[in-house]
């Protein structure tokens, strides 16, 4: 083996990568910067304050319930109310000015009071919502259903207390709600879930940039130059690899330098788990470009379809949005894909203060794949023509 | 020390290179001469092991050429023609880079891409990145890559395409060191003054096959006549009795009609021409202009392949003396 040779290599690529000075600071920066506005949307470090939805009350019954009603959704934390007209209001949600309308018809108060305890006909609430913002319409109709309750039986109660001496009605169980994280004075991180699922991503960028770059040489003197010294297919593919492995380690250590630095994102569970993440994940990194520099024919077109499969492979993966939101048969599917495994791995060992046992599996399936991909590579790569 | 025997390559159906062969003595400078697209790369590359040969075989000193023959291709330098530089580094990254794929480092490498580039004449912008560099700079860099592990055959693919005059004179001045450095030297290339300038032997191919395989000296000798004179008149043109008494002058071999003046070929230029020119001088016609020019190596492929070697004009070529004025 000419170690020699396979040292002058990495050295060389190393020495590339670092000329380009704008280049190396966009793959550091870019992923920062979108880690950062995913993390804020997704509850930033714990001091964000979440949106509150804009709703409209539309109160056709104007009953002293109704109003009661309105002025207690008023208070709610998690909406901001006004009152308007019936046709003012369909034509705010048509405009997404509004996400939810809600309508207390004619006769709201007597009629839900009078079907508290009988059989009698329920008044109709409608709801006005824009389809984008269906979530929202069912967070308004539980905090409208707990005031609504409170406000009627209030009104029943009062009725009956004339005559009977009765209480009102209310809710017979108090809520106290506890974020389950590493420990007990550890806040989520909304940063740290982004910035696992960033600095994966731009990795595997980087990755298919090292595989087209290899492309590109094939067409160049220079791999005339190589192939034309004692140099052989396996000490080739050995530099690439490690080079690319060592620039995508650079990478993700300065991405996730300012993620602790400047967004607080803490490795709260095992530090080795993660340290042997960040290698794993770099060396499927590195793999996965040389598979593509090894099956690929052009780099135009190679290039198209490896930004096409890695943006899918990050999207499946929870790298833009947390798996959890995914429907159940996606959430089970995306177990398919290693990156699902990086980003959960990933969240383990930061945020949820898991030990090493848990970037255990992770890790695995990070470092199949990169066994498969070189794989790929050793028995596709042209080295000979 | 290079033997090439029966060297075949095929690209589909195309055949690239068909039952090539010839010898390459130690110390000697090779030309391979011949039209784009007449195999010179192709074998070029199966001598240097790149790509394997269909048929034939490459042997050096002995040993067959084979892809993974390391040990033989410590023993040879390639200079691609497609410049084989990271333009993004500079000339001392370049050359750390491709001395370390031949196992050099450290001191030994220090010192052998100094001397590299001190002979290319590059020692002063060894920092300087090869983007910032002319191409006659770079086309020198080129070859100072292929000399960092001091290989005994130098293989150069048109070490000189694309660069103006002055660097290709100092490609030459390069080349022309590394011979008298006892380096063997194999060099395609489809100008005729650089074969001729540089090369002990020249090898002609044409349409994959080998044409010619002999010296300077000898190809010329493949052609009949090696001089020609062409005079102009002013005036209405010679008659056909000046065009029978020059032919009959001893040492002429062949007068001919040329644009209203008259072409004269010989092998004995001093004598003959002294002879014509009294005989023309005789008559009663005004001269305006005698060109003497002689045979070309452009000749000798024309002769033997029936066309040219490239569309345009050889820099530098053809004529050798141009005089203008009246007859004595």
């Amino acid at each position: 083996m000419n170690w020699l040779a396979v040292r002058a290599l990495i050295r060389n690529d190393l020495r590339i990568y670092a000329t380009d000075r704008r280049a190396m600071v966009i793959g550091v920066l870019v992923p920062i910067l979108i880690a950062a506005f995913f993390g804020y949307v997704f509850g930033g470090n714990g001091n964000t304050e979440p949106a509150k939805i804009p709703i409209v009350m539309v109160d056709e019954d104007q009953s002293a319930v109704s109003r009661a009603i309105v002025a207690d959704l008023a208070q709610d934390p998690l909406v901001t109310t006004q009152s308007l007209a019936r046709p003012q209001a369909e034509q705010q949600v048509r405009a997404g000015k509004i996400q939810v309308a809600v309508i207390l018809p004619q006769n709201f108060a007597a009629d839900a009071a009078r079907a508290l305890f009988g059989d009698q006909e329920k008044p109709n609430v409608e709801f006005l919502i824009d389809p984008s913002q269906t979530m929202s319409g069912r967070i308004v109709e539980g905090a409208l259903v707990r005031r609504a309750i409170q406000e009627i039986t209030r009104a029943a109660a009062n009725s009956a207390s004339e005559s009977n001496g009765a209480r009102e009605f209310s809710v017979p169980y108090a809520i106290s709600t506890t974020q389950v994280t590493s420990g007990r004075n550890v806040v989520y991180n909304g940063y740290a879930h982004s910035f696992a699922g960033m600095t994966m991503q731009f990795i595997l960028l980087a990755g298919i940039d090292a595989g087209i770059v290899l492309l590109l040489l094939r067409e160049r003197g220079i791999w005339q130059r190589m192939r034309a010294a004692p140099l052989g297919k396996a000490q080739f593919l050995l530099a690439r690899t490690s080079a690319t492995m060592l620039i995508s380690m650079f990478q993700f250590t300065l991405i996730y330098l300012v993620a602790i630095v400047v967004f607080r994102v803490r490795i709260e569970g095992s530090v080795i788990g993660f340290l042997g993440l960040a290698v794993a994940l770099c060396f499927m990194n590195s793999a996965f470009g040389l598979m593509l520099a090894s099956l690929g024919r052009s780099a135009p077109a190679t290039r198209g379809i490896a930004v096409l499969v890695t943006l899918l492979l990050v999207m499946i993966g929870g790298a833009w949005v947390p798996s959890f939101v995914f429907p159940k048969w996606l959430q089970q599917a995306s177990l398919a894909v290693p990156t699902r495994w990086a980003v959960d791995g990933l969240d383990a060992v930061t945020w949820r203060g898991q030990g090493l046992s848990a970037a255990v599996a992770p890790m695995g399936v990070l470092v199949a794949t990169a066994m498969i991909c070189l794989g790929i590579a050793i028995w596709r790569f042209r080295w000979e023509e | 020390m290079l033997s090439i025997s029966r060297l075949q390559k095929r690209f589909g159906d195309r055949i690239a290179v068909d039952d090539v062969s010839f010898e390459v003595r130690e110390g000697e400078t090779i030309g391979l001469l011949g039209p784009n697209g007449a195999g010179k790369t192709t074998t070029l590359s199966m001598m240097s092991g790149l790509s394997r040969p269909d048929g034939g075989s490459v042997s050096f000193r002995g040993r067959i050429v084979r892809q993974d023959a390391g040990d033989l291709k410590r023993r040879v330098g390639l200079v691609p023609q497609d410049l084989a530089l990271y333009d993004e580094l500079s000339a001392w990254s370049n050359l750390e880079l491709f001395g370390g794929l031949y196992g050099l480092a450290g001191r030994t490498l220090a010192t052998r891409a100094d001397a590299a580039l001190t002979l290319v004449g590059l020692a002063q912008r060894r920092s300087d990145r090869v983007k910032d560099f002319s191409g006659g700079m770079k086309r020198r860099l080129n070859i100072a890559a292929a000399l960092l592990h001091d290989p005994e055959l130098i293989l150069l693919d048109e070490p000189t395409v694309g660069v103006d005059p002055q660097s290709r004179n100092a490609i030459f001045d390069n080349l022309e060191e590394l011979k008298r450095r006892g380096k063997t030297l194999v060099y395609t290339t489809h100008y005729m003054e650089e074969a001729e300038r540089l090369c002990d032997r020249i090898v002609i191919i044409d349409h994959g096959r080998v044409i010619a395989n002999d010296t300077v000296r000898g190809l010329y000798k493949l052609l009949p006549n090696s001089h020609s004179v062409e005079v102009q008149f002013d005036g209405p043109p010679p008659n056909d009795g000046l065009f029978a008494s020059l032919a009959s002058l001893p040492g002429i071999s062949a007068v001919s009609r040329s644009d209203g003046g008259v072409k004269i070929e010989t092998q004995d230029f001093a004598t003959s021409l002294a002879r014509a020119l009294d005989l023309i001088a005789g008559q009663d016609l005004r001269v305006v202009s005698v060109q003497s020019g002689r045979t070309t190596l452009e000749d000798v492929f024309i002769t033997l392949t029936g066309h040219g070697l490239r569309d345009g004009p050889a820099p530098g070529a053809a004529a050798e003396a141009v005089a203008e004025g009246t007859a004595p």
